[in-house]
């Protein structure tokens, strides 16, 4: 018997239906993967089955049967019995998913008492180290502003497993994490889910979670499921023409040197009326039918299910058109732009006089090198220091210590036509005052606006349009045109794909691969996602805690790592093929504030020893390129 | 020439501001974002019904705004010493029109018992100069003469009415989709109130007299043009400091950032109205010394009210100065600022371009939250005897002159039920439309 | 903490000197004592003789800053800006227009003073807090929009009225305590219980609307749908996670105005007739008493700088994430 039943589930906002018909089952001890672009009423859904819609939401319909008893009529109070008793729920972003005033022990306590069990703080501690969060005695007393990212989520676990729940909700569990963390984070719950056979609902967009931890998974758009498979069936050869072209989306090693297959336009908004198939306007194999008919749900393999009008999915591999363009010649060895022992420090105040009393090494002797026409890609988890590195290099924040030199000569303060940044958030890089053609001649008013819009991919129409009308995509194309406006040899790329969804974000590592091969561009790209760099650099610098620990070109860090922190974050990603490597770091990243002596990473490595914690490594050279700052590298 | 005109300065500034006004509706008209918000503030009933009684009062105050000085008769070219306004000849009926003391709202008798010169003699209620005087001695006649002058306003009122319901037919074409409706039962309200008012005020005082026999009526309306006074220029005067010391110390920080926060925090921490008593108190000590100034004694009152506003306007710019302040320093690290530096733009273009029109709805939001609670102040100040000058006809010297009265067998209180009635109106109207225009202007509200 | 107190102090200090100097400037420099003296005087008729007595009688008949017929150190001390404003700091504020001490009369007055805004300030808070819960628990209902057009309503109506309605209808219509007055000890308590509910009515429109949104805005964080998750009724989200919240800003927010409550309430004190400093300091408004009002411009910023540190420590205490450094 299925434990949880949901049948032609709809959730109305007004006149809108984000959420349209959602059917699924979930046995006992089974996982399921909701997996779907952001808009796409995933996490509507959940919070739908725990009747948890925010205010101007509803459910319009369906029924939701968990263990034979249908929630949708169930009366409140009972339905609180349910809550966090027979359904556990965790969210996304722990930071601010647990009360800031109450400990943590209060909080998980209070979950305990709601649903009967003993509430006494022996049961709290032991709830907390089978989450496996250490000290757990101390850190019951502590409030959630004392913890880490990961610790909060694991927090947030324990007080889910509370009321020992049947099935756990998690929507999108590790999107606020590091990869580390997230690879911990995970690992806890396909552990729990076995200790306690819990059946597990799993909420995310990344294929390479859905991979490691689902049975079974469904694919939503626009409010609706397109494709149920079981994973296997799934990843060998998904149906729905947008689940393929999610796979064919995703940028990796393998796809280097051709364009992404990408899936044109964005998701469609809220409250559009959809005569046919929802994904039609988007769709590369789009039939006439598929514009006037809802396609009808298919099986053409026992447990897969597809919401297509397609018979069979088309045997060839999706390609994009056209081979990505050929790296431009003469992109040269000299280095263009040179960084040496880069240091930004922030000072740390204390005492009566506001004395500075240490500092936040925010970037510590950072050396990089970048030649004209080419990619180097810097690596690493948040807080480590890569965007200060960039706003340094640009001029946006003053160095306290070493230097940048562009094409030979030194360079101090702002360097408009040098470089120019492409931000992370596209929503706040575009003054939502400003109309487009204003913003892309910022930085020069003689620009050819027009030129520079169709050069991005835009069309020159737009530029009489305010940012707020274009999509996410749309608007870092906006930026890139802005920055491209004063003709810099070089941009710095702060995470620009890492706000959007995978479709879009090959629109734009395509834009930028087009670009470089055009223009000759030099990208100093600033990333934490691995398969981006795969398939888009040259070089390579992994940064851990204000330093860089490894560089080399991307076949010498990625293939063959040397350092046990590079080594942890490869192992870390989550992988399509669903197999797990082993190297794995422990703990958190310690606080630049106040860095480990010795080498930085000594306390979460798996090799260290006595001198590790004493001498930092100097950086030893494996090659020209290759480098590695660790006694134990060879 | 009849009359010489006379533009005080808070005239000047007052249509100094209404011309800023329209400007900006001008401006806002262009610009898409203002545009959908002030859309928003006509969508709403509450919006449109609120700014149609604001209008209203406005268009009093205006009319109390165009000063003149009368023509005095004879030969040589001299100018009568009072200063008066198109409302006071609009209502000069009213104000010419002054018994010897209190009478009650509608009375045909004095409040007050006086002793009769006439033969009988005895003490008994004197008869009215003019409330009423036109029944004659038929005093059974009032019941019914009040209810034909009234139906009779009713009708004028109706008419009225419709000929502004006419008149607005294309501004409602223009616009079409604002919640019209709203304003235009608002209108009828005010005209079917304003008509019969009207029409009684021809013979009688529809609002009684006060201790000196001046008509209530026209003390009320009188006091509509102090009142919007105090609330719209303490807020011109304020603003251009606000803003700008706001936007330098976010944007510029270091030593600029701290000298500016102490001047705020020094001028915040002395109790407003304490500061604004030893200003007005200084002040008053400087007219009365230099009586030489001012010509009239309208020159001197207003000379005082916009002292007031400005002593208002020092002790009240901190609070946007403070809010300004945190915005620029949280719109300083946005991205578009930083990409805005990062490709070589000024920072004064940056302030400008980038951090102002981001700021200004926090500008336009204090502007219309200031508003009430200035009209509130300016009577708790004008009572306390460190508000605008006691010849100055404000809601708060009516109330100080009315409570004296409290105390007295029957109770005078047609005074501090007008002014009640007034205030609470222009209040009320000026918080809805605050909070109407707050919530389209929020951009969290927007979301 | 006790570093961050002491620097805190030292902050202080700039301030308080800043309001000295704005007050200073007010008082003396704008006017001349001179002029002063003319207008106690009365404008017209005053001979020059009147003026020099005035002044030596209040002590303004010395230089501003500088006294070069003094000898020594008085140079500076026998100085207006010394005498008037410097000793301040020692809380020696001279002798009123009718010769009585200030501090003395301060000192005195405190306590009716106290004995009217203490309640006030207690009452109001928890009278507002109340309301606020009482329409966000039915929020989005009829009864939640009935109380904030009653919010919006109350807080259109000036104070005057409310006072003004307050006595006619308790004390003329319903004779239920006298209409003004004081008296020491327990019976002061029918002189204060209407004072008291009037303003805690005149205030409660404005700050139960503000607490309003406040909760609302706090109903609407994330950790509020992780408590539903774990299955708390609205009863408990609401008292155990939402107000616990949400009174950080309002409390520390109310903090700031308790040492201020020394000074009273200037409308409240004159109109019910409390001998506070409230009265006090609107007597001598009314009577031009440039020294009492001096006075209190000085006292009432150096309490409110006190509030603002209140405030800093009050948050430590009830916000576990602030840590004073």
């Amino acid at each position: 018997m299925n434990l949880l039943e949901v049948r032609a589930l709809s959730v109305a906002i007004g006149a809108a239906r984000p959420v349209d018909g959602v059917a699924f089952d979930l046995a006992p001890g089974e996982t399921f993967a909701l997996l779907g672009e952001s808009g796409c009423g995933k996490s509507l859904t959940a919070l739908a089955l725990m009747r948890l819609l925010p205010a101007a939401a509803r459910i319009a319909g369906g029924s939701v049967r968990f263990a034979g008893e249908e929630l949708c009529v169930l009366p409140e109070a009972r339905m609180r019995d349910v809550r966090g008793g027979r359904i556990g729920m965790i969210f996304q972003e722990p930071g601010t998913s647990l009360n800031p005033v109450m400990t943590i022990g209060a909080q998980i306590g209070e979950a305990l008492r709601v649903h009967g069990g003993s509430a006494g703080r022996e049961r709290v501690v032991e709830l907390l180290a089978a989450v496996g969060i250490p000290d757990a005695a101390r850190r019951a007393g502590e409030y959630p502003f004392q913890l880490s990212g990961g610790m909060k989520q694991r927090a947030m676990i324990a007080m889910a497993l509370a009321g020992e729940p049947e099935l756990l909700i998690a929507d999108e569990p590790t999107t606020a994490l590091d990869v580390t963390i997230q690879a911990q984070v995970l690992d806890l719950l396909r552990d729990l889910q076995r200790q306690r056979g819990m059946a597990l609902l799993l909420i995310t967009h990344d294929l390479g979670i859905v991979a490691r931890m689902a049975d079974r998974i469904g694919v939503m758009y626009a409010g609706q499921l397109v494709e149920v498979a079981p994973r296997a069936a799934f990843f060998a050869a998904p149906m729905h023409p947008y689940s393929r072209r999610l796979f064919a989306a995703l940028p990796d090693a393998a796809a280097r040197g051709q364009r992404l297959v990408t899936i044109p336009g964005s998701v469609p908004p809220l409250g559009t009326q959809f005569p046919g198939c929802r994904f039609v306007a988007r769709c590369g194999d789009a039939m006439p039918v598929c514009r006037r008919e809802p396609p009808p749900w298919r099986t053409p393999a026992d447990g897969h299910a597809v919401r297509c009008h397609l018979e069979a999915a088309p045997a060839a591999a999706l390609s994009a058109p056209g081979a990505a363009p050929e790296e431009k010649l003469g992109a040269g060895t000299a280095a263009q732009l040179e960084v040496r022992g880069l240091q930004v420090y922030f000072p740390i105040r204390r005492g009566v006089l506001r004395r500075t009393v240490g500092h936040v090494r925010a970037v510590d002797g950072v050396d990089l090198r970048l030649a004209a026409g080419r990619t180097l890609a810097l690596v690493g988890e948040s807080g480590c220091g890569k965007t200060t590195v960039g706003k340094a290099i640009l001029g946006l924040l003053p160095p306290t210590g070493g230097g940048v030199a562009f094409a030979g000569a030194p360079q101090r303060g702002l360097a408009p036509a040098r470089m120019q940044m492409v931000f992370q958030d596209p929503f706040n890089s575009l003054n939502p005052r400003l109309r487009v053609g204003a913003i892309v001649a910022e930085g020069n008013p003689a620009a050819d606006v027009a030129a520079l819009l169709e050069q991005v991919g835009l069309s020159a129409d737009m530029a009489g349009r305010y940012p707020h009308e274009f999509s996410g995509g749309q608007r870092q194309r906006i930026a890139i045109a802005r920055a491209l406006a004063v003709r810099p040899p070089l941009l710095i790329c702060d995470e620009p794909t890492s706000a959007l969804d995978v479709s879009v974000q090959a629109q734009i590592l395509n834009l930028l691969t087009d670009l470089q091969a055009r223009l000759g561009l030099a990208y100093l790209f600033i990333t934490h996602n691995i398969a981006v760099v795969d398939y888009l650099a040259h070089e390579v610098a992994v940064m851990y805690l204000g330093r860089i620990v490894e560089r080399g070109t991307v076949a010498e860090v990625l293939r063959d790592p040397r350092h046990p922190y590079t080594q942890a974050l490869l192992a870390a990603v989550p992988r399509l093929d669903g197999r797990r490597e082993r190297v794995q770091v422990a703990g958190d990243p310690p606080s630049p504030a106040d860095p480990p002596p010795g080498c930085h990473f000594h306390p979460r490595c798996p090799r260290a020893q006595a001198r590790c914690r004493t001498a930092y490594p100097e950086s030893v050279a494996f090659s020209a390129t290759h480098a590695v700052s660790c006694f134990f590298a060879a | 020439m009849m009359f010489k005109p006379v533009l005080l300065w808070s005239d000047a500034l007052f249509f100094l501001l209404l011309a800023a006004a329209l400007g900006g509706v001008a401006w806002a008209a262009r610009v898409e974002h203002l545009r959908v918000a002030w859309r928003r503030v006509g969508q709403s009933r509450t919006g449109m019904a609120a700014a149609t009684l604001l209008l209203a009062f406005v268009a009093v105050g205006l009319l109390d705004s165009l000063h003149y000085r009368e023509r005095l008769p004879g030969e040589k070219e001299a100018y009568a010493v009072e200063v008066r306004s198109a409302l006071d000849a609009l209502l000069s009926g009213l104000r010419t029109r002054t018994e010897k003391t209190y009478s009650a709202p509608l009375a045909t008798h004095s409040f007050a018992k006086e002793t009769l010169d006439a033969e009988g003699g005895g003490r008994d209620f004197p008869r009215l100069k003019y409330g009423g005087a036109h029944l004659g001695d038929d005093l059974a006649g009032q019941g019914a003469d009040l209810l034909v002058r009234t139906v009779q306003g009713l009708g004028i009122g109706m008419v009225a009415w419709l000929a502004l319901w006419l008149a607005s037919a294309p501004l409602r074409r223009a616009a079409p989709g604002l919640a019209w409706n709203a304003a235009l039962v608002t209108l009828l309200a005010l005209c079917l109130v304003a008509g019969p008012v009207a029409a009684l005020a021809q013979g009688y005082h529809v609002l009684g007299t006060d201790k000196v026999g001046q008509d209530v009526l026209y003390l009320t309306l009188k006091s509509i043009r102090t009142g919007l006074l105090i609330g719209t220029l303490t807020t011109l005067i304020m603003l251009p400091a606000a803003v700008f010391l706001g936007l330098l110390a976010g944007y510029a920080g270091g030593w600029l950032d701290d000298v500016i926060q102490y001047v705020y925090t020094t001028l915040n921490s002395i109790p407003g109205v304490l500061l604004i008593a030893a200003a007005v108190l200084m002040m008053q000590v400087m007219i009365d010394t230099h009586p030489d100034w001012f010509a009239t004694s309208a020159e001197r009152a207003d000379a005082r009210l916009l002292a007031l506003c400005a002593i208002l306007g020092i002790t009240s710019w901190t609070g946007l100065c403070r809010l300004l302040r945190g915005e620029t320093l949280k719109l300083r690290e946005l991205e578009y600022v930083q990409a805005a530096r990062a490709l070589g733009v000024s920072d004064l273009r940056i302030l400008s371009r980038h951090i102002l029109p981001n700021v200004m709805h926090i500008v336009m939001i204090a502007i219309v939250m200031d508003f009430s609670g200035l009209v509130l102040a300016e009577a708790v100040l004008s009572y306390v005897g460190i508000g605008v000058d006691p010849n100055t006809i404000s809601f708060g010297t009516m109330i100080n002159t009315a409570r004296m009265e409290l105390a007295r067998e029957p109770m005078v209180w047609w005074s501090l039920a007008a002014a009640f009635v007034f205030m609470f109106a222009l209040v009320l109207a000026a918080n809805l439309f605050a909070d109407v225009v707050r919530d389209a202007f929020d951009p969290r509200a927007a979301r | 903490m006790l570093a961050y107190l002491i620097r805190r102090l030292f902050y202080a200090l700039p301030i308080l000197i800043g309001v000295n100097v704005i007050t200073f400037a007010l008082f003396f420099v704008v006017n001349t004592p001179d002029d002063m003296a003319r207008m106690q005087l009365g404008v017209k008729h005053v001979t020059p003789e009147a003026i020099v007595k005035w002044k030596a009688e209040r002590g303004y008949d010395r230089p501003l800053f500088w006294n070069d017929a003094a000898p020594g150190a008085g140079r500076l001390t026998q100085t207006i800006f010394f005498t008037k404003s410097v000793k301040m700091f020692a809380l020696d504020f001279g002798r009123a227009d009718d010769g009585r001490d200030i501090a003395r009369e301060i000192g005195l007055r405190m306590g009716p003073s106290l004995a009217v805004a203490v309640p006030v300030f207690a009452l109001g808070l928890f009278a507002a807090i109340s309301f606020a819960l009482l329409l966000v628990y039915f929020r989005a209902t009829y009864l939640d929009f009935a109380g904030v057009v009653l919010c919006v309503a109350m807080m259109s109506i000036s104070g005057l009225f409310y006072i003004i309605g307050g006595q006619w209808l308790v004390s003329k219509v319903w004779h239920l305590v006298p209409i003004s007055g004081y008296a020491e000890g327990l019976t002061a308590a029918k002189f204060i219980i209407l004072p008291v509910i009037v303003s805690v009515l005149a205030g409660i429109g404005s700050s139960a609307r503000w607490y309003r949104t406040i909760f609302l805005e706090e109903t609407t964080r994330d950790y509020v749908r992780t408590a539903r998750a774990k299955g708390l009724s609205e009863r408990l989200v609401l008292f155990r996670h939402v107000l616990r919240n949400a009174l950080i800003p309002i409390l520390t927010g109310a903090v700031v105005v308790i040492p201020t409550l020394f000074m009273g309430s200037l409308l409240i004190e004159a109109f019910f007739g409390i001998p506070g400093l409230g009265s006090y300091t609107i007597d001598a408004i009314n009577a031009q008493d440039f020294a009492v009002v001096r006075a209190m411009v000085f006292i009432g910023s150096a309490l409110y700088i006190v509030g603002l540190l209140l405030t800093d420590i009050s948050y430590t205490l009830v916000d576990p994430r602030i840590r004073l450094q």
